[in-house]
């Protein structure tokens, strides 16, 4: 009986540990592939050289197009989506009436379980062609176009981590201000926004972290260009997408698949640094 | 007749208990005679509740707990000897707010003897059934085991988990304020079960009611913030308390 | 020129509600464009016919018994290796740097690009285990992905039981093991059960991690192994609206369809589940 008792309590614990297991192993792959490429290419080269011409011969790997395309996508989407996000998010909190608010966050719910790559799908049949028309450009797929479709990727996560840290604001606050005649905008903007701020500034780098991550929907109506961006209303190529777009051509040890690997570290390390950011701005708010 | 002095069930010995910084029990030392009632008194935050979780190891599940000292528990120390699930099948506790699990009557009550392994349906129809008359429920609730446990009043929930922990049969049943959220009629129930159960089982009462330690308890104790400050034979205390903050907290000048 | 208060807070209300709209307009949107365009295609032969002539025609049914596979697989990983996570977060694990980062690598995971996952499986089962691209290196790097998920919502689950339950079962005796499996996880369970099916839409929607690991377009049979490639929903509603040309969009639109429908018929038994308990609560 103890020895059941001790063997269940040591498959907890492993399990308990093994996040951090798993993370690990993820960032050593990835380095124990994408490394090998910069024994032929400099990481600065890889950083900051102009040229994505991988096939090539002899192959060049500069990502910085790659990510200038991530860049102007997730600028884009960010643009669109933090005002929205952040008004959704208030209203829901603070005015929407009690039921209206659980239909409301189930929609949000929703949106957010809606696989990305039927988010794509529908981008390029409705959103594409629309932008094509509207604003007279040789073709709909653009970093505009990316930028709209993953503003809504991003708005759920938005909405509901800062709606969280609207609800987390202590009552009293709220009653202070009443207490004093203030309207319930009047609190919001002066009172509960203030206090929430640091959850709401999580949410919104929760928000960017997803966009920069997103893969298929951004994929499917970017285009397909990894050359320098020309300007918004033009294709790009992001990070995840070159990589999603290229693995199944390349060569296994080739200094292609190598590549590839490389931009997952930056991935990787991108997303690491927002992560770890926005629970520095959970935390301290707690306190 | 030569009188023979009750054997000892539980000893503690110079004991010291803190949360972090914060010492709530400093220096305790007092015997628990078998079979007799130990009725502590005392203000709030003295270290009451703590003395009991103590007693049984439950303590160890608060965070930060640090312990100093030794409890011997027939002759066994504690936290040396002892483990604690052993431990607690031995001294039981009863809470000041009735836990009833989420289940029926009957599942409550045979809840720690099948965690034993006891299995058979019959034999632990016995328990129960034994275990509720103990605990003067039985009569209530012989056709309503298969009631869920929530539904029952306050004072029923109170006695239902006296049947549970007397189920597990130990020797030693520590009671925290059991009567605290209760009305007069179930306390004056529970107080006669007190009466009752001290012939087979030793008991430790904490409570807030100097009257009800003084009605029920052979001995008495007086905690204040974290010390022991006097222990002896009931009737002593009452009449004749040696400390003047044993005699303040009595006649009610604070507390 | 000072406007009345209550003016304002009118205004603002309203703007701020035609921005929430925004935001939940387009799921309504979605969903009336794919069922509308999309439930054409369905029909018996669609959801349980092999494909034919490159996908023109026939149906789509390697895709989805693809996804079921890979589903079950990652699940089969993903809830014990969560839930025993999530047990020791909620029931073992002290406050100390250990556990704090612990709470960090989950969410790192959490935040993990859908597309370095499929990198991970790659190297990692592909290549190094040697897997193959195969359904059990797709359900593993599947599994790893929802990993958190499963992880969260167990947690919370185990973390709204009351206190003094585990209290009660200790004091009767039980051993730690015993007071989990017996006064903690029963009414846990439906939340478990919540954050188990929520990582299930997730499986079945994503494609990045599938790409790598074990997806094929064309393989108009069933797989007979867990070492075989597979076809997936998802992956093959990528391929069709961007490689293939000529298909009635009418296909097209019925895969979306169906990989809808299942992710979120998924949701909505997940949230059913967890307001009918919430209401239902014991205790």
């Amino acid at each position: 009986m103890r020895f059941k008792e001790k063997s269940v309590e040591f498959l907890i614990r492993v399990c308990g540990v093994a996040s951090i297991f798993i993370v690990a192993l993820i960032f050593l792959f990835l380095l124990k592939e994408g490394i090998q490429l910069f024994g032929r290419v400099s990481a600065v080269d890889f950083l900051f050289g102009r040229n994505w011409y991988p096939i090539s011969e002899p192959g060049e790997f500069g990502i910085l197009p790659l990510i200038l395309g991530t860049l102007l996508v997730t600028l884009g989407a960010s643009i669109l989506s933090i005002p929205f996000g952040v008004a959704a998010a208030v209203y829901i909190s603070e005015v929407a009436p009690a039921r209206f608010k659980e239909v409301l966050k189930s929609g949000i719910e929703l949106l957010a379980a809606i696989p990305s790559v039927v988010l794509g799908f529908i981008g390029m049949v409705t959103i594409v062609p629309w932008v094509k028309a509207a604003f007279k450009v040789p073709t709909g797929l653009t970093a505009f176009t990316g930028s709209l479709l993953l503003a809504f990727m991003a708005m759920p996560t938005i909405v509901s981590i800062a709606e969280d840290a609207l609800h987390s604001v202590p009552k009293s606050y709220k009653e202070g201000a009443y207490a004093l005649g203030a309207t319930r905008w009047q609190t919001i903007r002066r009172v509960i926004l203030p206090a929430a701020s640091s959850g709401i500034l999580a949410a919104i780098m929760l928000g960017i972290g997803r966009v920069v991550g997103e893969t298929m929907a951004v994929m499917m109506v970017t285009g397909n260009s990894p050359s320098m961006p020309r300007g918004f209303f033009y294709p790009v190529r992001t990070l995840t997408a070159t990589v999603a777009a290229e693995m199944g051509e390349t060569v296994q040890g080739s200094d292609h698949y190598f590549a590839l690997f490389a931009i997952g570290i930056v991935l990787f390390l991108i997303t690491f640094a927002v992560n770890m950011a926005a629970d520095l701005f959970l935390h301290r708010k707690k306190k | 007749m030569v009188k023979t002095e009750p054997p000892t069930k539980i000893s503690v010995k110079k004991l010291f208990v803190s949360y972090g910084t914060k010492t709530v029990l400093r220096d305790i030392s007092l015997e628990i005679p078998a079979n007799q009632v130990l009725s502590i008194i005392g203000p709030a935050n003295s270290g009451k509740t703590s003395f009991l979780k103590t007693l049984n190891r439950l303590i160890e599940t608060e965070s930060d707990c640090s312990i100093a000292g030794e409890v011997f528990f027939d002759g066994r120390e504690i936290r040396r000897d002892l483990d604690p699930a052993e431990l607690r099948r031995k001294i039981g506790i009863i809470f000041a707010l009735p836990v009833p699990l989420p289940m029926t009557v009957f599942e409550n009550v045979v809840y720690g003897p099948r965690r034993q392994g006891v299995r058979q349906k019959k034999k632990l129809k016995e328990i129960a059934e034994q275990a509720l008359r103990e605990a003067y429920l039985w009569d209530e609730m012989k056709d309503r085991l298969d009631e869920f446990a929530l539904k029952l009043s306050g004072g029923q929930q109170q006695r239902l988990c006296i049947a549970r922990t007397l189920a597990v049969r130990p020797d030693v049943i520590l009671f925290d304020e059991p009567c605290s959220a209760l009305d007069p009629i179930s306390t004056a129930k529970i107080e006669e079960a007190m009466g009752i159960l001290k012939e087979h089982y030793t008991i430790v009462l904490v409570t807030n009611n100097t009257k009800q330690a003084a009605r029920v308890g052979d001995q008495t104790a007086f905690f204040l913030s974290g010390d022991l400050v006097e222990i002896g034979p009931t009737g002593k205390i009452f009449t004749a308390p040696a400390d003047q903050r044993t005699e303040d907290y009595i006649v009610g000048r604070f507390g | 020129m000072k406007i009345d208060p209550k003016i304002s807070q009118k205004i603002a209300f309203t703007l701020l509600l035609l921005a929430t709209l925004v935001v939940i307009l387009p799921v309504a949107l979605v969903i009336v464009v794919i069922v509308k365009e999309g439930i054409g295609a369905i029909n018996w032969e669609f959801l349980t016919a092999m494909p034919r002539s490159g996908m023109r025609a026939g149906g789509i049914l390697p895709a989805i018994v693809g996804t079921f596979y890979l589903v079950l697989g990652a699940i089969l990983f993903a809830l014990p290796v969560g839930l025993f996570s999530a047990i020791y977060l909620a029931e073992y694990a002290k406050d100390n740097w250990l556990n704090r980062a612990v709470r960090l690598a989950i969410i790192n995971l959490a935040g993990v690009p859908s597309v370095v996952f499929g990198l991970f499986g790659l190297a990692l089962f592909v290549t190094f285990f040697r897997f193959g691209a195969s359904i059990l290196a797709g359900s593993l790097t599947l599994g790893l992905m929802i990993l958190p998920v499963v992880i969260t919502s167990s947690r919370e689950a185990l973390d709204a039981v009351p206190k003094s339950f585990r209290q009660v079962s200790l004091s009767l005796g039980a051993t730690k093991v015993q007071t989990i499996r017996y006064a903690v996880l029963p009414h846990a369970l439906p939340g478990i059960l919540t954050g188990t099916i929520l990582g299930i839409g997730r499986a079945a929607g994503e494609t990045a991690p599938i790409l790598f690991t074990v997806a094929a377009f064309y393989l108009p049979r069933l797989p007979k192994s867990i070492f075989d490639q597979a076809m997936a929903l998802p992956y093959h509603l990528y391929v069709l609206s961007t490689q293939v040309p000529n298909v009635d969009s009418k296909i097209r639109y019925g895969t979306a369809l169906v990989l809808l429908a299942i992710v979120l018929t998924m949701n909505l038994v997940a949230v059913a589940i967890r307001s009918h308990f919430r209401k239902k609560k014991k205790w």
